[in-house]
């Protein structure tokens, strides 16, 4: 009869949320890797039961984990992400030179085709990909020399590759982000990538509208509409037409533009959610209330939803990876936060239920919909 | 038989309990220790000592006998004591909290 399975990373383990397709009721399994940071978790489209898991530690450096049962079971995999070449030189907080090292992986892509096939976003941002399960990885170095990246920097999280976004349709053409450089797009595979960054506007950086150096929290983008991509940057929620080729701003009437996690609906693509933040500095909601704002003309025009979210004294952050959706009709909207609820809701955002209130800080979720 | 006691995340990534027994031939050494224990166990490649470098992570330690051997030479021979299996070569998480 189906349902909805949650990947939930945090910085204390992974943890797998199930419920059936009426998402009253959540089993909590976890943590797996408990003590581990879990940057990402995610479950491949053509096997739901084959997922990739990336699993950090500042001690014990970088794991992969890989699951072939739905995320009861896991074996580690290859962790040698090693760079192409002489990796080079990128900017430093100070604006000097800072060698290329890798640090961990945020983001585990899989392809929309291939369960064996799976790409990995990794801080110092570069982008790695399996043929083999996550066995074995190579750089696909088209990006990381792409030409700008002595002009790449860190974010305060660090300059990490956190986003990737296959087009169905098309599998030569692919999104990435990185802060803070800015969002690429390939159209060959990943052999080449160029900047697709006009139309951005950002402080802190010497040229506001310079080609690289944006500090890009999140993408998205609708499956059926590849052409049009939905930004939150670290100000300013922006979106795009044209696969990125100029961006307009459409933050309108959000209280504060600033965030990080971003959504769109699963039958809408001109429904789509994000959740303001107060500024660069004051990572909580407004006024200690947390809400999700939703648009369903693709920006401009926002509407909170709160109901069954807390409405004082919340000072908790929503992280870039930490929201998603489910292919359930009425399409269910899930994030996760820093103080390691999990919120969820069955009615596109109308409403929302704590699924679970007590894990470790989320840093990621991800909904798989189960036949 | 050298002795190795891991802490506890690499126990459990390794799938091992207690302390990890090595039968070394000729030099027993940081390194010599470090690369049977990678050979047996290829999990914990990139755990203790970067990939690239080879060099130990930098919230690793390794002590033995009481000492605070991180700094020495990684080809230098380790203790008599841990050589002989008498003390084991602990690897360590550096006390950072977190």
């Amino acid at each position: 009869m189906g349902g909805v399975r949650l990947l939930v990373g945090t910085r204390k383990g992974a943890f797998v949320l199930t419920s059936d397709a009426r998402r009253e009721r959540w089993e909590v399994a976890g943590p797996h890797f408990a003590g581990w940071e879990i940057y990402h978790i995610k479950g491949s489209k053509v096997d739901a039961n084959r997922i990739y898991a990336s699993q950090s530690s500042g001690w014990f450096g970088q794991q992969i984990q890989r699951s072939n049962d739905g995320g009861k079971t896991w074996e580690p995999v290859g962790n040698e992400f090693r760079y192409d070449g002489v990796p080079g030189t990128h900017q430093w907080y100070d604006g000097t030179q800072h060698p290329w090292e890798f640090k961990r992986v945020w983001h585990l892509e899989p392809s929309l085709t291939d369960p064996d096939l799976v790409y990995a976003g990794v801080e110092d941002a570069a982008l790695f990909q399996s043929a083999d399960g996550g066995r074995s990885w190579r750089e696909l170095p088209g990006l990381r020399t792409h030409g700008s990246g002595p002009k790449w920097q860190p974010g305060a999280g660090g300059m990490c590759l956190h986003t990737m976004l296959q087009v169905p349709s098309n599998p030569k053409r692919m999104y990435i982000a990185i802060s803070a450089a800015g969002a690429f797009r390939t159209d060959d595979g990943g052999a080449t990538w160029r900047p697709i960054n006009r139309g951005l506007r950002s402080q802190g950086i010497p040229d506001e509208t310079a080609e690289v150096g944006h500090c890009v929290h999140r993408i998205v983008m609708h499956p059926s509409r590849p052409s049009t991509l939905f930004m939150q940057k670290h100000w300013d929620v922006m979106r795009s037409d044209d696969g990125g080729d100029s961006w307009r701003e459409v933050s309108g009437n959000l209280p504060t533009d600033f965030g990080f996690a971003m959504g769109v609906h699963a039958h809408e693509p001109e429904t789509i959610y994000v959740v303001p933040i107060k500024s660069d500095s004051e990572h909580f909601p407004l006024d200690g209330k947390l809400r999700v704002y939703r648009s369903r003309t693709g920006g401009s025009e926002w509407e909170p939803l709160s109901k069954g979210l807390p409405q004082q004294d919340c000072y908790v952050n929503v992280l870039r990876g930490a929201m998603t959706v489910d292919a359930l009709d009425r399409c269910g909207v899930y994030f996760g936060t820093t103080g390691g609820q999990v919120y969820g809701s069955a009615d596109a955002g109308d409403s929302w239920t704590a699924l679970v209130r007590d894990l470790p800080a989320v840093l990621s979720v991800e909904a798989q919909t189960l036949a | 038989m050298i002795r190795v006691v891991l802490p506890v995340h690499l126990r459990t990534l390794a799938r091992v309990e207690g302390e990890v027994g090595l039968e070394l031939p000729g030099l027993i050494s940081q390194a010599t220790v470090l690369d049977a224990l990678e050979a047996r166990y290829p999990v914990l490649r990139g755990a203790i000592r970067d990939h690239v470098t080879g060099k130990r992570r930098p919230f690793i330690r390794f002590f033995a006998c009481g000492e605070d051997l991180s700094h020495e030479p990684p080809d230098d021979p380790l203790p008599k004591p841990v050589a002989a299996g008498e003390e084991p070569f602990l690897v360590v998480g550096a006390m950072a909290g977190g």
